[in-house]
């Protein structure tokens, strides 16, 4: 019994780091309507930048997240001034073609510099530390810290989204982006500001990845079916959603561990698919568009 | 009387469609301007040149004496021209209140606040928190008009101010009008209905495809000119 309470915790917890794979990927599908498939390669980008720096510094992986951040969101601003905002528009194509691109174009270069071989970042101690919580139940530190993180991160979003000017202007943005124009808004200054926001939460999910499973260079794409699957289940538009979104994928994901260490993935998937065809909107979908 | 705007041989296209085919139109400070015309006759496509969300192909405009041609939209907003635009086009999103204060993105200084607004249309100030579409069609214009307003304009473009609602709501609604340009905004509105438009107005344009067809102070044109020029007999 206490197993399978336990199992339900660590999935739980887990969520917290789907949550914060699908953040970014919500934000910037949410404020210009792109889906980025290179999402799940720039997660990995960021494991990478962060092994640089703790290789060349010595530091601890958490503090050089710190750096990572200011890093992937400058990354995410040119990108998006720089190539990005030219393939907006009417078609939804140009975008998801350019991003697979890109995608191939990352894994291709981390092959090149870092080659196959599969890293780690190390937090010491905190990795393995844990709250006992009586009867053989036990939660570790580092799926705390990473879940409590994601709630910072998501509730700084929707506190950035309700009440500042910048939220309103991505929301307005959003809308319709001919009458931001003529309130002074100008967009494609918007969409950086968005993407290096996205990027900026990559960066913090990209880190805490390295730290819990080792990493290569192609592990990206599965990490980008996470996240998606994490904005679905919690329904489009919905901060809120998307962690409870992950928190559902990783409970389905731990479940099918425990049951066989094949099935993990699959469980996932398949709650994935059950969402979508009872509840095509997602659990707590605010838009429909 | 110097001139706020003033276009000289204007033309627009929607791709290979050409909307305006050489407009020439002054405006002075402080003036108000009604333009007329039937459906296409390149009203609407007028103002969205003048506040670059469609790039101007030939011709020149001048804003305040300065060159306005290619400058982008949002840019236009902060040398102070704001725009009321046809369907109103509020966003879905934003609640009236934030509607209202996304419209004073740029930070132009000037006298508009929310407090006046809500004077001026006191039913926003009921309604501040209900999302903006949750209003009805009068409420939604003049939660338009006060958003443009928030950009402290000194040239309001208004495109199809009546087009969908009761007659006792446009006369509120030209009633605001009139107190705004009382202020010394400069107000250009877009209307198809001429009574209204020949009510408010220092002086009319009559646009026909693409060109202006007539041009003159209310009181000196008569019905039969301006029928002749709206409608191309």
């Amino acid at each position: 019994m206490y197993g399978w309470i336990d199992t339900i915790l660590q999935g739980l917890l887990l969520g917290g780091l789907y949550a914060l794979f699908a953040a970014g990927l919500s934000l910037s599908f949410g404020v210009m309507r792109l889906v980025n498939i290179a999402h799940g390669d720039f997660i990995v980008l960021a494991a990478f930048v962060a092994l640089v720096i703790v290789q060349a510094s010595g530091v601890n992986p958490l503090l050089a997240m710190l750096a990572v951040v200011p890093v992937m969101a400058l990354v995410g601003y040119l990108l998006q001034r720089g190539i990005l905002n030219f393939t907006l528009g009417k078609d939804i194509l140009p975008p998801l073609l350019v991003t697979f691109g890109l995608s191939i174009i990352i894994q291709n270069l981390l092959l090149v510099g870092f080659s196959a071989d599969t890293r780690k970042l190390s937090a010491g101690p905190v990795e393995t530390a844990s709250i006992k919580l009586g009867g053989g139940l036990a939660i570790g530190w580092y799926p705390l810290i990473v879940f409590l993180a994601a709630i910072a991160v998501i509730a700084a979003l929707q506190l950035l989204f309700a009440r500042t000017m910048l939220g309103r202007a991505f929301r307005a943005t959003s809308d319709d982006q001919e009458a931001a124009q003529l309130m002074g808004i100008d967009n494609r200054r918007i969409y950086g500001l968005a993407m290096a926001l996205a990027m900026a939460i990559v960066a913090v999910a990209g880190v805490f990845l390295a730290i819990r499973t080792t990493f290569t260079p192609t592990i990206g794409p599965d990490r980008l079916l996470f996240a998606f699957e994490a904005v679905i289940i919690g329904g489009l538009g919905s901060l809120w959603g998307t962690l409870a979104g992950g928190m559902l994928l990783g409970v389905a994901q731990t479940i099918g561990f425990k049951l066989d260490p094949g099935y993990g993935l699959l469980a996932g998937h398949l709650v994935f698919l059950c969402v979508l065809v009872f509840r095509p909107t997602g659990l707590f979908a605010r838009t429909l568009d | 009387m110097s001139a706020l705007l003033e276009a000289e041989g204007v033309a627009a296209f929607y791709g290979d469609f050409q909307a305006l085919f050489g407009i020439d139109l002054e405006i002075g400070e402080g003036e108000r301007i009604a333009i007329i015309g039937a459906n296409g006759a390149g009203k609407s496509t007028f103002l969205k040149t003048v506040t670059g969300l469609l790039p101007l192909r030939h011709g020149s405009l001048r804003f305040a004496g300065s060159d306005i041609a290619g400058v982008p939209a949002h840019r236009l907003v902060a040398l102070g021209i704001a725009m009321v635009p046809e369907g109103r086009r509020l966003f879905a999103s934003l609640s009236v209140e934030e509607n209202l204060a996304i419209g004073a993105y740029g930070r132009r200084p000037g006298r508009w606040n929310l407090g006046l607004i809500y004077r001026l249309f006191p039913v926003l100030a009921e309604r501040r928190a209900a999302p903006a579409k949750a209003l009805s069609g009068g409420q939604q214009q003049m939660c338009a008009i006060g958003r443009a307003l928030m950009a402290n304009p000194s040239l309001l473009l208004c495109d199809e101010l009546s087009l969908g609602l009761a007659p006792i709501v446009i006369k509120d609604i030209y009633a605001a009008l009139a107190s705004i340009a009382g202020e010394g905004t400069t107000i250009v509105v877009v209307e198809q209905d001429i009574n209204q438009a020949m009510a408010m107005a220092d002086r009319l344009y009559c646009f026909q495809e693409g060109r202006v067809a007539l041009e003159g102070r209310p009181g000196a044109l008569t019905r039969e000119r301006i029928s002749a020029a709206y409608f191309g007999l």
